[in-house]
């Protein structure tokens, strides 16, 4: 299912646990890095990389492939993706093949293909959003940064 | 099912102030500090590295003036605001997150004073030109456009002429340059214009005003929409790696908040000019009731004018809620609530007639200021405009008889009993017969 609303987000955040980050950077001024870094400090999530270029980052060890790291973690929650619309489909698949519940497609990567691939694969498909957005979003951070999170409740948590 | 999306009236109240997460308490708590501790090495490293959202210290952020920041950026429709500690630091710094020396910008030039002083004399010995464009012709706008331009700017409602900015075709012809559409939204409030929804890019206010609306706190913000392309290669401070950040780009790692996380942590973190968390709880305070008092400033303000148009001592009033207004259809389009509570009016007689008006109200503040929810009065002829002769005040946009109002929210018939007298004292010192003569 593709996810559109900001509830269907935050119930997919608040369920989810291992996170495998197809493409992330180990270069510090790169946006997928600061994603990694985010939710890797956050400590809510297991956060793994994927990238066949590197060993580790931060000491996080890094898998060459989602296949990879399914044998060894088994099933992520979410597969978190930052490469170019093109290369989506072929990383759909692979998060397919993993069993993972679900595909996160960062900002910038849309490609038709691959959300119809996971929708009909029965993933739960966020598009074109930032998962450190959106977690901040929920956790607070975006308010702290004078933000607008787009929250409105009178309840406390 | 789509999530339910929640009216003005309810944000006014609740955006930016959920319980307080630490204590459940209700209203929004003053942070009165002026640092926060880390957690560990490791969490301060992320957070001056940009890389995790949190306080460091209250010149930077503070959670309470955040609270503050959010509802504004939920009121206007913005990505978010970054408050600071007046509406010319708000504007100085929009300025200073898109342009540099050697740069220019365009304005409108009917402008609040303050404004055209900051963009025509401090900004020039910053080495940053600004061509004000008088008139409405916006051809005229865009001839003034430059290769090193980086802002189109203007006020919804100008002060003190009363004119209504064309919201719609200065963003076109804004972005038909690739620049970004500044606007100062401070007469207006969201409450009565949203300029967002008509194409601007960045607005900024004077929260001192209408925002507070008690006359208490000196403040400022600037709200961005998180739609420009920053990126696009017009703005290298954004789009070009930052000294400040160990060379970090701006508009590649930040995207559609590029320009917010700039203009906190280089242009605030280096001007200095924070809002107290104080001053904010009571910005907070004010704006519960902005939907509601805004109502209510138009609807005596409208009262207000209709009465001084019957007053034969009164030549002239630029207000454009009024039907002859030249700018009632531009307010029907952008004002669809009401063109604000502040305007001006002639009076005959000049500047003596002036000051006799003044010096006989009451119940009419007299002072430099608009937006208050207390009526107020000034004659920038025998004040802020007195050291100059008549033909000089003309070319600020300002007339020996021209009287500015900010109507408040009193009983109308205590406002209307006290300009009564004024108008009576107006006369005795200029007759109006002979003045007509």
């Amino acid at each position: 299912m593709i996810l559109e609303t900001v509830s269907q987000r935050r119930d997919l955040l608040d369920r989810s646990h291992k996170v495998a980050m197809v493409g992330v950077s180990p270069n510090p001024t790169r946006p997928s890095y600061f994603v990694f870094s985010y939710l890797r400090t956050k400590g809510r999530f297991e956060i793994a990389p994927i990238n066949p270029n590197v060993v580790e980052i931060d000491g996080v060890k890094a898998y060459s492939s989602l296949a990879v790291y399914a044998a060894e973690r088994g099933a992520p929650d979410i597969v978190d993706v930052f490469r170019k619309p093109a290369d989506a489909p072929p990383v759909a698949r692979e998060a397919i093949a993993a069993g993972a519940k679900a595909i996160w497609f960062q900002y910038g990567v849309i490609n038709d293909e691959a959300i119809r691939l996971a929708d009909e694969a029965g993933l739960d498909v966020v598009v074109d959003r930032c998962m450190k957005v959106e977690s901040a979003r929920f956790d607070g951070g975006l308010s702290i940064g004078g933000l607008n999170s787009g929250l409105i409740s009178s309840r406390r948590r | 099912m789509p999530d339910h999306v929640f009216g003005f009236r309810t944000r006014a109240l609740h955006a930016g102030t959920p319980p307080d997460p630490a204590t459940g308490a209700r209203a929004l708590p003053i942070y009165l500090t002026t640092s926060f501790v880390f957690d560990s090495t490791e969490h301060a490293a992320e957070l001056f590295a940009l890389r995790t959202y949190g306080n460091i210290y209250s010149r930077i952020g503070n959670p309470t003036v955040a609270a503050f920041e959010e509802r504004m950026a939920s009121l206007e429709g913005g990505l978010g605001a970054v408050a600071f500690g007046s509406g010319l630091a708000a504007q100085l710094a929009t300025v200073l997150c898109v342009a540099q020396a050697g740069d220019h910008i365009v304005s409108t030039a009917s402008l609040y004073g303050g404004t055209v002083t900051q963009f025509t004399v401090t900004l020039k010995r910053m080495g940053i030109d600004c061509t004000l464009v008088g008139g409405d012709d916006p051809s005229a706008l865009r001839a003034a456009i430059r290769p090193n331009t980086k802002l189109v700017f203007a006020e919804t409602i100008g002060n003190p002429l009363g004119n209504v900015a064309d919201l719609e075709t200065l963003a076109a012809l804004a972005h038909e340059a690739g620049l970004p559409l500044v606007v100062d939204n401070t007469f207006a409030t969201p409450a009565l214009c949203r300029p967002f929804e008509w194409g601007a890019d960045v607005i900024t206010h004077s929260a001192t005003k209408f925002i507070g609306g008690h006359g208490t706190v000196i403040a400022g913000v600037v709200v961005e929409s998180g739609k420009f392309p920053w990126g696009a290669g017009k703005h290298p401070l954004l789009s070009q790696p930052s000294p400040g950040y160990h060379d970090m780009n701006f508009a590649e790692t930040f995207g559609e908040y590029a320009f917010l996380m700039r203009a906190r942590t280089e242009v605030l973190r280096d001007v200095g000019a924070a809002l107290s968390p104080m001053n904010a709880f009571m910005l907070i305070q004010g704006i519960e009731t902005l939907p509601l008092r805004m109502k209510a400033h138009v609807e005596n303000a409208r009262t207000i004018a209709q009465f001084l148009r019957g007053r034969e001592e009164v030549a002239w009033i630029n207000y454009a809620e009024l039907e002859d207004s030249p700018y009632r259809t531009l307010a029907k389009k952008y004002l669809p609530d009401g063109a604000s509570a502040v305007f001006t009016f002639g009076l005959r007689g000049g500047r003596e007639a002036g000051r006799a008006f003044i010096e006989a109200l009451e119940l009419w503040s007299h002072l430099a200021n608009v937006g208050d929810g207390k009526s107020l009065v000034i004659h920038p002829a025998s004040t802020t405009h007195q050291q100059l002769s008549d033909e000089e005040m003309r070319q600020s946009g300002v007339s020996p008889d021209m009287v500015r109002l900010s109507v408040g929210l009193e009983d109308p018939s205590d406002l209307i009993w006290d300009l009564e007298n004024g108008l009576r004292a107006a006369r005795a010192a200029a007759p109006v017969a002979d003045v007509r003569a």
